[in-house]
């Protein structure tokens, strides 16, 4: 049997671990084993090798056979097929559609739900509040209420003048 | 000052204590981070690398948590100096093979480390011993929140914290603890326990050792999903199943103790016998023995010893740990026999385990455990 990695040694060390109730299998060879840290407590994990292995098929079929290069920093799937690793951040958005299958079978979601960078999800909150706010006043100037269109149009400056204020922070 | 003057002497590291410490040796959390603008660390250029590494240590070094921080480039540090981190858990084998472009920042108390261009830009986490994942998530977190001021990261409205690897992308976060779980080996369930605990989506593998090998009886279990749910359910999670894998080994140590007690102080016993007179034995070896006998501490066999006396030789007698009380470089062979000087050494004042205690309040099931 030869290794998942290299392809060309004989693997010596075999792995299984169950994802989500399906089995998943590894086999290695001793240099990969290493290089991989499979005995390192604080990197490996397996579900990351299957991972690099399963999302480079994806990201050679989304392609249709055509090389797809990160414009930002050169990477092409063919890269991730060796290293099991993106570029760069902008990767994400190149490859987005070849790591779409990958996500879903690794995570819980495909949508992000935990922590926000502070300033961004203010930034956030305050457009879903720009969006409310500017229903409610279209709402309050077709009922010709006046008094409240007023009221409204100050709340959306004051919103306004908030995300102008954290626009260059960032 | 040098890495090896800066951290705790290994008595004093095993000297710590935390929650639920006789099966919990320790709780991690790690946050995965990358800077916008430049590419992944296995991807950069050594520019680019270099450049990373200059934004994000002043950033680190300025947190008030790293006041009296060690910082460092990982070129600056001798292959000992990274071996003894790998072996005290501080730092991952990938970031001991780095130099140039990367960096180590710890603190004082050993609580917190950042691992500046390991696979991510940044890797930091936070560490406490016994079972204590929501202080160590809170820990991290806030460092988290101090660092997002003062640098720009790389992060997606929809997939969250952007990071070299997809499998930990989101939240980026690793929620793990080291366990020891003697008696779960000994009466063959671990097997069994870790295929439980791998359906809940959770990842066990001993932390010692290729493979599944699992040397010295220690486990780490960490989740392996990041994205799609919110840090603190993550550590929930994990939170309850590590409460059920120490009600599993506390049960199988009462059981062992009730109808095996033999067969639980025979391997107490040999294991006492051979590390307390042995002249060679190796690092493996070691590891499994001193489990045992961090079993038979836990368990009343070795009455006026504590557990951290053993705790320090599983940590002083490692490959690095030995090596660094000598100039010149010792081969394995040295090794074995330095390490075994050692272990006699220390356990001179300890004496042989004392079965009689254990024994009395199960002494008649053990009559009937020998007419089987
Ligand atoms: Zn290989
Ligand atoms: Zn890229």
């Amino acid at each position: 049997m030869l290794c998942d990695i290299c392809k060309q040694n004989v693997a010596t060390v075999h792995l299984t671990q169950m994802v989500e109730g399906k089995t998943k299998k590894v086999d290695l060879c001793e240099t990969c084993s290493k290089a991989k840290g499979v005995d390192d407590p604080t990197g490996f994990s397996l579900a990351d090798l299957l991972l690099g292995l399963g999302a480079a098929q994806d990201m050679e079929q989304a392609a249709g056979g055509a090389e797809v290069k990160c414009p930002h920093c050169g990477f092409t799937q063919a890269d991730f097929k060796k290293a099991g690793r993106l570029g760069c951040a902008e990767c994400y958005q190149v490859f987005s559609e070849g790591l779409e299958g990958l996500l879903k079978t690794m995570h819980k979601g495909t949508k992000h739900m935990g922590k926000f960078p502070a300033l961004l999800k203010e930034s956030r909150d305050l457009s879903d509040k720009l969006k409310h706010l500017q229903k409610k006043l279209d709402k309050a100037i077709s009922d010709e209420d006046f008094e409240t269109a007023a009221q409204l149009r100050d709340e959306l400056k004051n919103v306004r003048t908030r995300i102008s204020e954290l626009a260059p922070a960032k | 000052m040098n890495i090896q003057e800066f951290i705790s002497s290994a008595a004093e590291s095993s000297k710590r204590s935390g929650p639920h410490d006789r099966i919990v040796l320790s709780s991690r959390v790690r946050l995965a981070r990358n800077l916008r603008s430049l590419p992944f660390p296995g991807w950069a250029k050594k520019p680019d690398r270099v450049k990373a590494l200059e934004t994000i240590r002043p950033a680190v070094e300025s947190l008030p948590q790293m006041k009296q921080a060690y910082s460092e480039s990982m070129d600056n540090l001798t292959a000992l100096d990274k071996q003894i981190l790998v072996e005290r858990h501080l730092i991952s084998r990938e970031h001991a093979a780095k130099n140039a472009g990367s960096g180590l920042v710890l603190n004082k108390e050993e609580s917190l480390c950042v691992m500046i261009n390991e696979e991510d830009h940044l890797r930091m986490q936070a560490l406490r011993p016994g079972l204590q994942l929501k202080e160590a998530w809170q820990a991290i977190d806030q460092v988290d929140s101090a660092l997002e001021k003062k640098l720009d990261y790389a992060f997606s409205l929809q997939l969250g914290y952007l990071t070299a690897c997809p499998t930990n992308l989101g939240t980026g976060i690793r929620v793990s603890a080291m366990l020891h779980l003697p008696a779960l080996v000994l009466r063959e369930q671990i097997n069994q326990i870790v295929q439980a605990v791998n359906k809940l989506g959770l990842a066990v593998r001993g932390l010692y050792g290729e493979g599944t090998e699992a040397l010295g009886n220690v486990f780490q279990v960490s989740n392996q999903m990041t994205l799609g749910e919110v840090e603190t359910d993550i550590v929930e999670r994990l939170n309850k199943v590590l409460a059920q894998l120490i009600e599993h080994e506390e049960n199988a140590r009462a059981s062992l103790t009730e109808k095996k007690s033999k067969v639980l102080f025979n391997h107490i016993g040999r294991a006492y016998g051979i590390l307390a007179n042995a002249h060679s034995i190796s690092s493996k070896e070691t590891m499994n023995l001193l489990s045992l006998m961090r079993l038979g501490v836990d368990l009343g066999l070795f009455p006026g010893t504590e557990r951290s006396v053993v705790d320090e030789l599983f940590i002083s007698t490692q490959p690095a740990h030995l090596q660094k009380s000598f100039s010149e470089k010792l081969s394995a062979e040295e090794r074995d026999l330095l390490r075994s000087d050692m272990l006699r050494e220390r356990l001179k004042t300890v004496s042989r385990p004392d079965t009689t205690h254990v024994a009395a309040a199960t002494g008649e099931k053990l009559d009937k455990e020998n007419e089987e």
